[in-house]
């Protein structure tokens, strides 16, 4: 099983990296270029036969408490099963 | 009456503590190794500056899990001292001892500069030595030194004078331009419920002996020495 894991400042934070990036963008032309807002992903293997479950459990878990800062970041997260 | 000052693998502000507590202020002082499980019988911890872990993911994210923070969180709680410099203001903060978060500088920049700092508050035992209001000029080295919060918790913070220091200008004015990183209502420091736990991003140990430039910054380690000296 993996996991994909990305990681965001949530809506109501600064995000000065996003505006440089959009200024950027702008710059060179893109004009319809709207917000930019910048992130990170994580992907991570999960070992073992764990079900769906306890997979959505255990990475909801590591986001919490280990990717993110709740104060500034949210997270979201997609599992997938490798053919 | 000991010190311990924390040692993450990429601290890098720890002699300077280790220095100004052993040598300039005198008291018996130890490191304390990221792997130690125990705090020594110390009675007051720093939390120094530098990248411990590197920095990786975010600032104190991973030095937060230390074994030695489990013992920093335990003595924290039961009402130790506990002082973070710096990357140990963002270590704090991630440990979730004190609230908010210090996100990347508003211009991007990591700035190593000599600001102005006001005592906004002078009940606390790292600051009770010094008059409210009173400026201090003390080294900033940071790139994520923009402290944020939530509304409901940054009006906690001004209703129980938990903002300790203020970035100003020399003059003592909290203005924009002496905001140095963007942080919210120029705040540099703050502290916990208890007032035992303080968070600041400037470097009072580098500004600690004539010779450095400035001794603004013991008045800091004077306030706790002496607080310490009375319990």
């Amino acid at each position: 099983m993996k996991a994909y894991v990305y990681v965001s400042l949530k809506k109501s934070v600064l995000d000065p990296q996003g505006k440089t990036i959009q200024g950027a963008l702008k710059k060179m032309g893109y004009a319809d270029i709207g917000e930019v807002r910048q992130g990170k992903y994580f992907e991570i293997t999960l070992g073992g036969d764990l079900q769906q479950e306890q997979a959505s459990a255990e990475i909801e878990r590591i986001a919490r408490e280990v990717l993110t800062n709740p104060v500034i970041e949210e997270f979201r997260y997609r599992l997938e099963q490798p053919d | 009456m000991k010190f311990g000052v924390v040692v993450f693998p990429g601290s890098n502000c720890d002699h300077d503590a280790y220095h100004v507590l052993g040598t300039v202020a005198r008291q018996p002082v130890t490191f304390l190794w990221h792997e130690s499980h125990d705090l020594q019988n110390c009675d007051a911890i720093i939390i120094p500056g530098g990248f411990a872990f590197g920095d990786y993911l975010r600032t104190g994210a991973i030095a937060r899990f230390s074994p030695v923070m489990q013992a920093v969180s335990k003595f924290a709680r039961s009402g130790g001292l506990v002082l973070g410099i710096c990357n140990g203001f963002q270590v704090l903060c991630e440990a979730g001892l004190l609230p908010g978060a210090l996100m990347r500088n508003a211009g991007l920049k990591f700035i190593c500069k000599f600001v102005h700092v006001r005592v906004e508050s002078t009940d606390t035992p790292y600051t009770q030595a010094c008059a409210r209001g009173e400026v201090l000029r003390v080294p900033i080295a940071h790139m994520e030194g923009n402290y944020f919060c939530d509304e409901p918790m940054h009006a906690r913070l001004q209703r129980e004078e938990r903002i300790i220091f203020r970035y100003c200008d020399a003059e003592g004015r909290a203005t924009a331009e002496g905001n140095p990183n963007g942080a919210l209502d120029n705040i540099a420091g703050i502290c916990n419920e208890g007032r035992n736990v303080l968070g600041l991003m400037p470097h009072p140990e580098r500004a600690s002996e004539a010779e450095l430039g400035s001794m603004d910054g013991f008045r800091v380690f004077e306030s706790l020495v002496g607080a310490m000296a009375r319990q």
